[in-house]
């Protein structure tokens, strides 16, 4: 099996701040992999290295086979980069940034022209594709730029939290045209700060932090990996939320979750815990709170997130309630 | 569906290709950006007609040269750098909005990003000192030379223009954001008034005399009074043409190595 990245101990310091702190990870082609952590995680940092922007100082970084310090000039061949600004000149028409790219690839005009109108159609940009970049609205010009990657059919293109800033509608359309681009055999590489983003194009996650690689693996293997199920009890009123918290609350198993707004106490379960699930419901009918609701379900990734890294994602509940909106 | 052409994962645009696709990107998107290009048109006019009018009355000058004669030269020389300044902002914003990411990700010559913008760069300069000589000469300058000595002092300006180009593509590269690279503007105000591009450097103090007669823009300044004054100006500046026009030229060439070194440096250099 190929490798599309492989990279080994990879270090990077920016004067006394480690961005990179021997990262390791594997990507195999034919994926799309979704690099998660918060801010300040060493995304960019890496990003950039796979890019051939910046230099790791340790450690080894192949892209599709290329060697990111010896072999930069063939590894820029087969990448594509969107980063995280819309890198499209907005005085030019869309059509005219994409020959511009195509052309600096060293397409002749005619090739130029008929891969730049492929790409407006792919992104429904034809009606577009002639004015004026300044006159696009956020999203479109984030779409043109996804576009511009794409000119060149790069054996994998890198999306740089491709869709931060962007409003619900906008990032529902560009997740679509990225989808498009997996189903079509693009190797995807993607940052982000979203786990929904993660969860929904990725086939894999890595999760990066302080610089290191804390874990990977399918949506579903990182759910396990925080152990089985998580007891989730909604009750009806918040004077009883102490009293739930008091019953689920046992030795050697983290504090349970209180969400004070929603009003829903949450906890997790290990492995086969089918006795501590009925301790725990019968600890709870025992506590005298009147509950609205009560589940057993799946971890979700922020939940795999907050265990493997101790923080919060910025995980966009925004983004969540629009999908129901515009479903 | 149209598809993509699956032909072309090895390609890249040659040096000349690619300069001629980025000096062709970067004047059409001077030209569609109206605010530039009537702030560049206006900018060193209006500067000349206040002076012209307004303080040209006040500012004496010697041997019997009007101070339009004087002033019109240094106004051109000083809209040089005026004008190249906008090469600083035009870097800077390209970095900030990633556009030279993009070109960096790609298997493209570095050269050709730079050289692309000096070309352009260099002739838009052409069009706005067409202008303002235009202007220049509506005010009441007139050539007092040969006209071949005009078209040399024109042809001078350019050269410094594409020396002060690789400068402020340091400059700009160095800012690395829009707002730092503005922020350069006020230097180059500080350079051309300390200087004999508005005023004679006889009347300042002794120290910012000492400075303004051993900086570019007097040198240039005076090199194209000398080529468009001719013998009128001798007198009033000490020396020939030759003087000036080698010291300036000197000037534009050590300018040119050292600040197109610094960019390509600094741009190769794989920089967070």
């Amino acid at each position: 099996m190929t490798l599309t990245i492989e990279a080994r101990g990879l270090t990077k310091r920016f004067g006394k701040k480690t961005a990179l702190d021997g990262l390791s990870l594997e990507v195999e082609s034919g994926q799309v992999v979704a690099v998660l952590g918060p801010n300040g995680a060493g995304k960019t940092t890496f990003v950039r290295s796979v890019s051939t922007l910046i230099r790791p100082e340790e450690g080894e970084l192949k892209v599709c086979g290329y060697d990111v310090r010896r072999e930069a000039e063939s590894v820029r061949r087969v990448i594509g980069l969107a980063g995280q600004y819309a890198a499209v000149d907005q005085a030019l028409s869309g059509r005219e940034n994409l020959v511009l790219v195509a052309r600096l690839f060293g397409q002749s005009a005619k090739q130029a022209k008929a891969n730049a109108e492929a790409v407006l159609e792919l992104f429904g940009l034809v009606e577009a594709a002639d004015r004026l970049v300044r006159t696009y609205s956020g999203g479109m010009r984030r779409k043109l730029d996804l576009g511009a990657s794409l000119v060149s059919q790069p054996r994998l293109l890198i999306l740089d939290e491709p869709t931060t800033g962007l409003d619900p509608r906008s990032r529902l359309d560009l997740w679509d045209a990225i989808e498009a681009l997996v189903e079509r055999g693009t190797d995807v590489l993607l940052t982000t700060q979203y786990l929904d983003e993660a969860d929904r194009l990725a086939r894999n996650i890595v999760i990066i932090d302080q610089g290191r690689t804390v874990a990977s693996g399918t949506p579903a293997e990182l759910k396990r990996r925080i152990g089985g199920k998580i007891l989730e009890v909604h009750v009806r009123d918040r004077a009883h939320i102490p009293l739930v918290a008091q019953a689920l609350t046992r030795e050697g198993v983290a504090a349970p979750e209180i969400d004070e707004s929603t009003r829903r106490i949450s906890v997790g379960a290990d492995d086969g815990a089918a006795q501590w699930l009925i301790d725990g419901l019968t600890a709870v009918r025992d506590s005298g709170a009147v509950l609205a609701d009560i589940a057993v379900r799946e971890p979700s990734l922020d939940e795999v997130f907050l265990a493997l890294t101790g923080q919060k994602t910025s995980s966009a509940e925004s983004v969540g309630a629009a999908t129901l909106e515009t479903a | 569906m149209t598809t993509l052409t699956p032909t072309i994962r090895t390609g890249r645009a040659g040096i000349v290709t690619g300069t001629g696709l980025l000096a062709k990107r970067t004047t059409v998107t001077f030209l569609r950006r109206p605010e530039l290009v009537v702030l560049s048109l206006v900018q060193m006019s209006a500067i000349m007609l206040t002076f012209r009018f307004i303080f040209g009355g006040a500012i004496g000058t010697a041997h019997g040269l009007p101070y339009v004669d004087f002033s019109v030269p240094g106004f051109i020389t000083a809209g040089v750098l005026f004008q190249t300044l906008g090469t600083a902002i035009g870097i800077a914003e390209d970095m900030e909005q990633g556009f030279i990411d993009r070109l960096r990700s790609m298997p493209f010559s570095t050269a050709a990003m730079l050289t692309g913008r000096v070309v352009a760069d260099t002739g838009i300069l052409a069009i706005v000192l067409a202008v303002t000589t235009a202007v220049g000469f509506a005010v009441g300058f007139r050539l007092q030379a040969s006209v071949l000595g005009g078209l040399e002092a024109f042809g001078l300006c350019l050269v410094f223009g594409l020396a002060f180009s690789w400068l402020f593509i340091a400059v700009g590269l160095l800012a690395g954001n829009v707002k730092a690279a503005q922020g350069v503007s006020m230097i180059v105000f500080i350079v051309t008034f300390a200087s004999s591009a508005y005023v004679p450097t006889q009347t300042m103090p002794g120290w910012l005399r000492a400075f303004a007669e051993n900086q570019p823009v007097t040198a240039m300044a005076n090199a194209v009074r000398s080529l468009t004054l001719g013998s009128h100006s001798q007198a009033f500046l000490g020396h020939g043409p030759g003087h000036f026009v080698i010291r300036s030229l000197f000037w534009a060439v050590g300018i040119l190595v050292a600040f197109s070194v610094i960019s390509v440096a600094k741009f190769r250099r794989a920089a967070g």
